[in-house]
């Protein structure tokens, strides 16, 4: 009885998220969902408590990344990065793919893939049209490496706050370990997307007229050297002994001190309260399904140890599973499993949930399929070379920076 | 005669200069540039690439604003290369697609290669290709950079002296 409760809670939780009915919001439902399982008594309101405990300083970090990032807007970050880009770029597309690929990338491993797809892309497009250059491969590009550039620091992509406790690796430790499977993600990228784009990336043969030369942009310099500071504050956390979270918070209130938003609720909605309250609820629900035999279902599934061909199938798991039910609800399933092999088994997971949702644009077939049936013709995407693009990188971004991580592993 | 020339950001520039070299002076000159939407769609819709994430409209103009804009300015600029009256027609949607039904109704349709700089296929990329293949009337295909020259091209086997 209480195992069917909470897997139909999770069921529920995760079908409101994919559906999006306006009369049940996901969060509303997940709240729902796992005041039902505590309720039943398919989990004890003590571990229902361990749970929270456990997810809101993770939630935390997370609201001070976004208030972070929208106050790096607010100074100009952005605005300034697309100059930079437009800069360096000399109005050949080319060079201004690579810029691309160095601000999406920075971006993301700094201040989150949300930064990337919702501050940074726009940007980027706007940057590549005024070249003019066509903007599809700037705008995949940015696309892609909101995802694949995830993996370098614990605040990059929400799975990875999910699982750094798990990892039970200092912030540095993380990073150092997931610098090369990073890189190597990138070079995957560049290698696919430059070719495949090659087309798109040709510059106007002739020289155009009346074009003045690029002036080299001024930096929001107060912003930068803030960001600069937080992240040094992550690198000394576990020297201080002053967790990373309030690094975040004190970069996220020195920069809206500085630049306050128009209103509270503009402070408010940047930190996107109901995603965090589903992220809480979703958590709750989680461990109930766990608890009732979700994990050692998982467990079977999953290979053990931290040798190389264990990586490769954690990796490929997490993706699999990140691409059917997303990749937030997979990190939490997967990563009470693999804690026991961590930290190999742990980041090798990421990589997965990390990696694994390009082959879809929307972050899951479940997704996919789902806005197929019902939104059939009202978005224009297009949806064939988004799956063309993912089915070449993705496979091989994930056993290259898989194998990149076995290395890392071997050698720090 | 009715003339339509297609703009892209890469090859424009040739595109313009060749009609300027052929066209009759009593064509009737049409300069028409295609959006991609997909990209446009892409850029602008924060997708939905976290579970249960609403993600709030980017800041700024929108993304649609800023390619309207950039549209315009390249079909003014190439209409001064060109050097005399033309109309522009900015559309958007899916390239090919909208290449070929504006292309109806017109005695000829200028275009560059969207491909390699090398005289072979892949010189033309898949939007130019399905231009080529679909389009209605005659077409002049011009080079984006001049081709090297016929002593540098690779010959299939069964063509070679």
């Amino acid at each position: 009885m209480n195992e069917a409760v909470a897997l139909v809670a999770l069921a529920a939780s995760l079908t409101a998220a994919v559906a999006r009915w306006r009369r049940a919001p996901d969060w509303a439902v997940a709240v729902a969902a796992a005041v039902v399982v505590v309720l039943v008594g398919a989990l004890s309101v003590h571990d229902a408590r361990t749970a929270l405990g456990r997810l809101g300083p993770t939630v935390g970090f997370l609201a001070a990344l976004l208030v972070l990032a929208d106050a790096c807007r607010r100074a100009g970050v952005f605005d300034a990065l697309g100059a930079l880009m437009a800069f360096g770029s000399r109005r050949r597309p080319g060079r201004l793919l690579a810029m691309v690929f160095l601000a999406a990338a920075g971006t993301t491993a700094v201040l989150s893939l949300d930064a990337t797809i919702v501050l940074l892309t726009p940007i980027v497009f706007a940057t590549a049209a005024r070249l003019p250059a066509s903007p599809r491969p700037h705008v995949y590009a940015c696309s892609h490496l909101a995802n694949s550039a995830s993996l370098l620091l614990p605040v990059s992509n929400l799975t990875n706050l999910l699982a750094f406790a798990a990892a039970g690796v200092s912030f540095t430790r993380f990073a150092a370990l997931m610098a090369l499977p990073w890189l190597v993600a990138i070079a995957v990228e560049w290698i696919v997307l430059s070719r495949v784009f090659a087309d798109d990336l040709r510059s106007a043969a002739a020289p155009v007229a009346g074009q003045r030369a690029e002036e080299r942009p001024a930096l929001p310099v107060f912003a930068l050297a803030v960001i600069a500071l937080t992240l040094l504050g992550f690198g000394i956390s576990s020297i201080v002994g002053v967790a990373p979270v309030w690094f975040a918070a004190a970069g996220a209130v020195v920069l809206t001190l500085r630049r306050p938003p128009d209103s509270l609720t503009s402070l408010v909605s940047a930190a996107e309260p109901t995603f965090l309250v589903f992220v809480l609820a979703l958590g709750v629900v989680v461990t109930a399904a766990g608890n009732h035999g979700l994990s050692s279902v998982v467990d079977s599934l999953l290979p053990h140890g931290a040798s190389l061909p264990a990586l490769l199938g954690v990796a490929a798991v997490s993706a699999v599973l990140a691409n059917m039910v997303n990749n937030l609800p997979a990190t939490l399933i997967i990563v009470a499993v693999v804690s026991a092999s961590a930290p190999g088994a742990v980041l090798a997971m990421l990589i997965g949930v990390n990696v694994g949702p390009n082959l879809t644009y929307v972050g899951s077939l479940a997704t996919l399929l789902w806005r197929r049936i019902v939104h059939a013709h009202d978005e224009d995407i297009d949806t064939r070379e988004f799956l063309k693009l993912g089915a070449l990188t993705v496979p091989a971004a994930l056993v290259a920076s898989t194998v990149a991580l076995w290395l890392a592993l071997q050698v720090l | 005669m009715r003339a339509l020339i297609w703009i892209t950001e890469s090859s424009w520039p040739a595109c313009v200069d060749q009609a300027r070299a052929l066209l009759p002076a009593d064509a009737e000159v049409t300069l028409v540039h295609v959006a991609a939407s997909d990209v446009e769609y892409l850029a602008g819709h924060p997708g939905p690439g976290r579970l249960g994430r609403h993600r709030p409209p980017p800041p700024g103009p929108p993304v649609r604003e800023i390619a309207e804009a950039e549209a315009q300015a390249l079909l003014e600029r190439a209409r001064e290369r060109l050097g005399r009256d033309a109309e522009l027609s900015a559309r958007r949607g899916r390239i090919e697609r909208e290449v070929i039904e504006a292309a109806e109704g017109f005695d000829l349709l200028v275009m560059a290669r969207d491909g390699e700089p090398r005289r072979e296929p892949k010189s033309i990329g898949h939007f130019a290709r399905f231009v080529v293949d679909h389009a209605g009337c005659p077409v002049l295909l011009v080079w984006a950079e001049r081709p090297p020259g016929i002593e540098h091209m690779h010959w299939p086997p069964h063509l070679r002296r």
